[in-house]
Parts: C-alpha cells; sequence; structure tokens
C-alpha cells in the first residue's frame, strides 16, 4: 500500500507574532519552524497503517528551504522518502496548494493520502477534501482510525456532540486525520541517522493553474471584543485583586 | 442571476442550531447588498422543515428532495448542490461552519474553481465589495479577504458571529420550490454506517454556574491536581480544552469547545488556555471570564473580562489562598 503523508511546515506553537511591512503575512526572520501539529497526527496515523497493512510513507511538503528540516524530522519519525515542493508563495491558498500536491503525485499514483484537518497557520482546513476532489478521489474528514476491509476501507469519524460514525470506501481516498486520535511517536536515534540517507525529491511548484479566488487583503491583530482588566503586581496581589473583582464587580463567587 | 443562497444544515427533520445564524447572515448580506435571499434545504421528506423555514423572510425556498439525500454523504450533498447551483447562480452561497460543511463544502467550492473562504468571524461592504474577517494563526491574527474571479463565491460563518434570534421572520410564507436532483447510486462513493456516542456524558457542563478549565499550559498530567483545587474553592466544575483530553488527562465530557460541550456559565476561568477558535466558540457566552496565561498576546486575553499575565503555578495558588479570606 502506497501512503502519502502531506505535511506543512508552521511557526512553532508559542512564537510571538508580528506583521510584516506588507501587511500581508507575517515577519517570519526570527520564528523557529516546526510541524504542523495536526499533519503529526496524520504522519503517525500513515506509520500506523504502513505497520499494519505493509507498503511505504511517502511525505508530501510544499513550503521553502526551511521546510527540509521538517521533512527530515518526518524521515526520522520512520516515513521512507520525501518529495518536497519547493515554494515560497507561504500563504497559498488551499486549491492552489491542493493543485500543486495533485501535480506532484500524479506519477506516485497513492492508494491513501492523509494529512491533518487543518493548519495552524491559515486554517482554512480545506486542503484535504480539495485534494480528493481535483484528484478525483473519495474522502472522508476528522478521521479516528482507519481499518483495511475486503474491499477499501472502514474509518471511524467524529462528528459534533460526542457523536462518531462509521463509513466505509473504497481506495483510493484522501483522509483527513483528526488530532489526538493517536499518541505521537518520537524519532529514535537509529531514526534519525537513517534519515540523512533517504531521498528527498523536490519539484518545483511551477505556476498556479488559474488565478487565486481569494485575495488576502490584509492581516492584523484582532481588537479586543470586551474591554478587559488586566491585574498587574505580584501573584499575590494580582490574585487578591481577581478576588475581590469576582467577589463584589462580577458577583459570581 | 444574482442572490444569495443559505445553504442550511438538518438531520431527521430539525435544523442545526448554526443553521439559522447562516440564514441570519444571508439575510444580512442581502440587505446591505440590496441582493434577494434564498434558503436551501435538502434531504429526504422534508416538506415540514421546508414550509418552517419559508416562515423566515426570505424570496424563496429551495427544498432538495431525494432519496439518497437521507443519509448524508459529500458525493450526493456535493452533486445535487452543484446542479442547484448550475442552475440558479447565486452571487454568494453561504453555509454554517459545521463538521459536515467542513466535509464537503471545500470539495464543492473547488468543483466550481473557487476555495471556501472559511470560518468567517465578521464582514464589512466596502465601496460595494464584501470584505470577510477570519482568523489566522489560531486566533492570534485576523485578515481581510475578499473573493475574486467569477460568481459563485463560497463562504462559512462561524457559530456565534451572527445570531440566530436575529433572523427575520416574513409577513407571509415564501415560496417553496421542490428540486429533485438527479443522482444515481453509484455516485455516491462512501457507506455511512450507524452514529454511535462512546459513553453517555455523567458530567453536565452545560448546567454548571461555574466552570474552571484547563489547557495545555499545565504541562504535565500531575498538575491538573492543582486546577482542581482551584475548582474546589470557586464550588465550580473542572473542564478543560481539547489537548487535555486528548492526552487522556481528563476524560472526553470534560471537554469545551467545538468538538466537545458549549456552555455559559456566570463565570468560566481559563487557565493555562491560548484560546484557539475552537474552544473559545464552546465558552465565549459566558457572563464573566477569567483568563491566566503567561502569553500576554494569547486571543483568550480578547474575550476576557478579567487577566492575569504570568506563570499559572504561582497564580492559581494565590488565588486558593485569597479565596480563603
Amino acid at each position: 500500500m502506497k501512503i502519502v503523508v502531506a505535511i506543512k511546515q508552521v511557526p512553532a506553537r508559542n512564537s510571538l507574532l508580528k506583521v510584516d511591512e506588507s501587511a500581508k503575512w507575517i515577519d517570519d526572520t526570527d520564528l523557529s519552524w516546526e510541524i504542523n501539529e495536526p499533519d503529526a497526527y496524520a504522519l503517525e496515523a500513515g506509520l500506523q497503517l504502513r505497520e499494519a497493512a505493509a507498503g511505504e510513507v511517502v511525505v508530501l511538503c510544499a513550503g521553502p528551504d526551511r521546510a527540509t528540516q521538517t521533512i527530515r524530522e518526518a524521515l526520522a519519525k520512520g516515513a521512507d522518502r520525501a518529495i518536497h515542493i519547493e515554494t515560497d508563495e507561504t500563504a497559498a491558498d488551499p486549491l492552489a496548494l491542493a493543485h500543486a500536491m495533485a501535480n506532484a503525485l500524479e506519477a506516485e499514483k497513492p492508494d491513501i493520502v492523509l494529512t491533518g484537518l487543518q493548519s495552524d497557520d491559515l486554517g482554512y482546513g480545506q486542503t484535504g477534501v480539495i485534494l480528493a476532489e481535483v484528484m478525483g478521489y473519495a474522502h472522508a474528514t476528522l478521521v479516528m482510525r482507519i481499518e483495511i476491509i475486503a474491499d477499501g476501507i472502514r474509518v471511524k469519524r467524529e462528528l459534533e456532540d460526542g457523536w462518531f460514525q462509521h463509513v466505509e470506501m473504497p481506495l483510493p481516498a484522501v483522509l483527513t486525520i483528526q488530532s489526538g486520535a493517536a499518541k505521537l511517536r518520537y524519532a529514535t536515534l537509529m531514526g534519525i541517522k537513517k534519515a540523512k540517507s533517504k531521498e528527498i525529491r523536490s519539484i518545483a511548484a511551477g505556476s498556479p493553474a488559474a488565478a487565486p479566488s481569494v485575495l488576502l487583503e490584509r492581516i492584523y491583530l484582532p481588537q479586543k471584543s470586551k474591554r478587559s482588566q488586566i491585574f498587574e503586581g505580584t501573584p499575590q496581589e494580582t490574585a487578591a485583586q481577581l478576588v475581590e473583582k469576582l467577589r463584589f464587580e462580577a458577583r459570581v463567587i | 442571476m444574482s442572490g444569495i443562497l443559505a445553504i442550511l444544515e438538518q438531520r431527521e427533520g430539525k435544523l442545526h442550531g448554526m443553521s439559522l445564524e447562516a440564514l441570519a447572515a444571508a439575510q444580512q448580506l442581502a440587505a446591505e447588498l440590496s441582493q434577494p435571499v434564498y434558503a436551501v434545504v435538502m434531504g429526504k421528506n422534508i416538506q415540514v422543515l421546508a414550509a418552517t423555514t419559508a416562515t423566515h423572510k426570505l424570496t424563496k425556498v429551495h427544498e432538495l428532495e431525494h432519496d439518497l439525500l437521507g443519509e448524508y454523504t459529500a458525493d450526493g450533498y456535493t452533486i445535487a448542490l452543484k446542479q442547484l447551483i448550475a442552475l440558479h447562480h447565486p452571487s454568494f452561497v453561504l453555509f454554517p461552519h459545521t463538521y459536515q460543511v467542513r466535509d464537503f463544502a471545500p470539495g464543492l467550492a473547488a468543483s466550481f474553481g473557487h476555495v471556501l473562504v472559511s470560518d468567517v468571524i465578521g464582514h464589512r461592504i466596502e465601496n460595494g465589495v464584501l470584505v470577510l474577517v477570519r482568523q489566522l494563526f489560531q486566533g492570534k491574527m485576523n485578515s481581510d479577504v475578499r473573493f475574486a474571479g467569477d460568481a459563485p463565491w463560497f463562504a462559512s460563518i462561524q457559530a456565534g458571529a451572527f445570531r440566530a434570534e436575529n433572523a427575520l421572520k416574513g409577513e407571509a410564507p415564501a415560496p417553496v420550490e421542490v428540486m429533485t436532483p438527479t443522482i444515481e447510486p453509484t455516485q455516491i462513493r462512501t457507506k455511512p454506517l450507524e452514529r454511535f456516542r462512546e459513553s453517555q456524558p455523567a458530567v453536565d457542563l452545560g448546567a454548571a454556574e461555574r466552570i474552571v478549565s484547563v489547557g495545555r499550559g499545565i504541562r504535565e498530567a500531575e498538575n491538573i491536581a492543582l486546577v482542581e483545587q482551584l475548582a474546589k474553592a470557586m464550588g465550580a466544575e473542572l473542564a478543560a480544552s481539547r489537548p487535555i483530553c486528548d492526552n487522556g488527562w481528563l476524560p472526553m465530557e470534560r471537554q469545551v469547545g467545538s468538538s466537545g460541550q458549549t456552555v455559559a456559565p456566570k463565570l468560566y476561568v481559563a487557565v493555562g488556555i491560548s484560546g484557539a477558535i475552537q474552544h473559545l466558540v464552546g465558552m465565549k457566552g459566558s457572563k464573566t471570564i477569567v483568563a491566566i496565561n503567561k502569553d500576554p498576546e494569547a486571543p483568550i486575553f480578547e474575550v476576557a473580562d478579567y487577566g492575569i499575565v504570568g506563570d499559572l503555578f504561582q497564580i492559581v495558588p494565590a488565588i486558593i489562598e485569597a479565596l480563603k479570606k
């Protein structure tokens, strides 16, 4: 079984973000980067699927040069090889990205493509579904578990309000994986060593097939919707102020 | 043609709670852009729902009826809506940003060569052009987005961005137009099985007057006890953001957010929760919100009434002490 896991590199979760001079994206000069957390769960699901069904796990990642670090980390965790779509367009919309990914996968003909349910940067939560549409694959979102059955797969999907549903579908398919569905593995020392000699095939993103259908005009820090009172001082002082306000202003304790 | 199409979500003939929010959004945009507004209900035997939907102030209700729309599938919904949109050429197609919409609407928009502008939190009209606001970086940034190219354009509306009670009723029922889309059984590739729950929730967070909720900032399972003490001291139920429940540190039934429970207590204390949008939609209706977080830029402070920026491991014990006085 050929399993492709599409991953993205995003700013580390605790990054302090600043808007750049164009006001169209963040200033990414001094940031540290990591795998988009939902994609880490997709990678884990891919590695577990390979353990259950045999085959190979191919990592697919679009991004600038720095993305190779995240790709190496995925290889160190156990992916077999990688395809790097080279692009400096870090705020590409999900349709353009899905087209670039579909082009990269044309010769690969994967049985399953896995990706995270959304990215922590743009957060459109769509790339997987659009990729399925572009490639003509069946798909399911918010997948918690994958089982191989006689004529395809059976997945457990998360619905709202604590409900779940099993869905059966043929292969090939694209699945977006719900975060937290499995425990993430760490790269072993042996894995890190082996990753150095694994193949990363770089391909150019090419020019987008069509003009973008959405334009990101401007990004900015959100304005506070409420006037918050922020207490200052030592922990004891701030705690005392808070308790006073909760008792006598908000009257909730 | 023009017009704004609101795609309402239903199950077993009942509207999803966010459907009327999408309808309110469509009505408001229609008024601002001087366009007609339509609602779409789809399923099997949903005449009654179509009739109740038609009591709203709408130009028309489109009822999509088909046996193969009885149970949701991405293929069935996409095929049916493609046909409706191709027939009526609306300018805008609006959805509530539900889990189900996330499953099919991006593919539907892509089939028209477009991107669904998902999870919209606000809008404005600039020189007659619609500008949508959505969040980036887990709520740390906002962005203004405009549509390009030709209609139809697609957007989904975040929970709470528009209010269901603002959905206007009409003076007379709107006409209902029934359409039977052409769908072949072989076009439906997925086979949905029974829906199920893993356990009956034992705690009803929705009924709690006070909630103390814990997030990633707590770092270790052993540290949860500290927040539990705070909850006890405040007479509050203990809750958590998703990562805590994913790690198994607290049961899933205590999770607040879009994949857990939606709560609106008198007091909500968020400890070490950054406030990603998935969490905020589950608690921002709370009357008084307290945020304790080391990151002053954390989005949780945007909805907080009271905030303390600092180390929760020093602040929480100090609050427990202060409550004794």
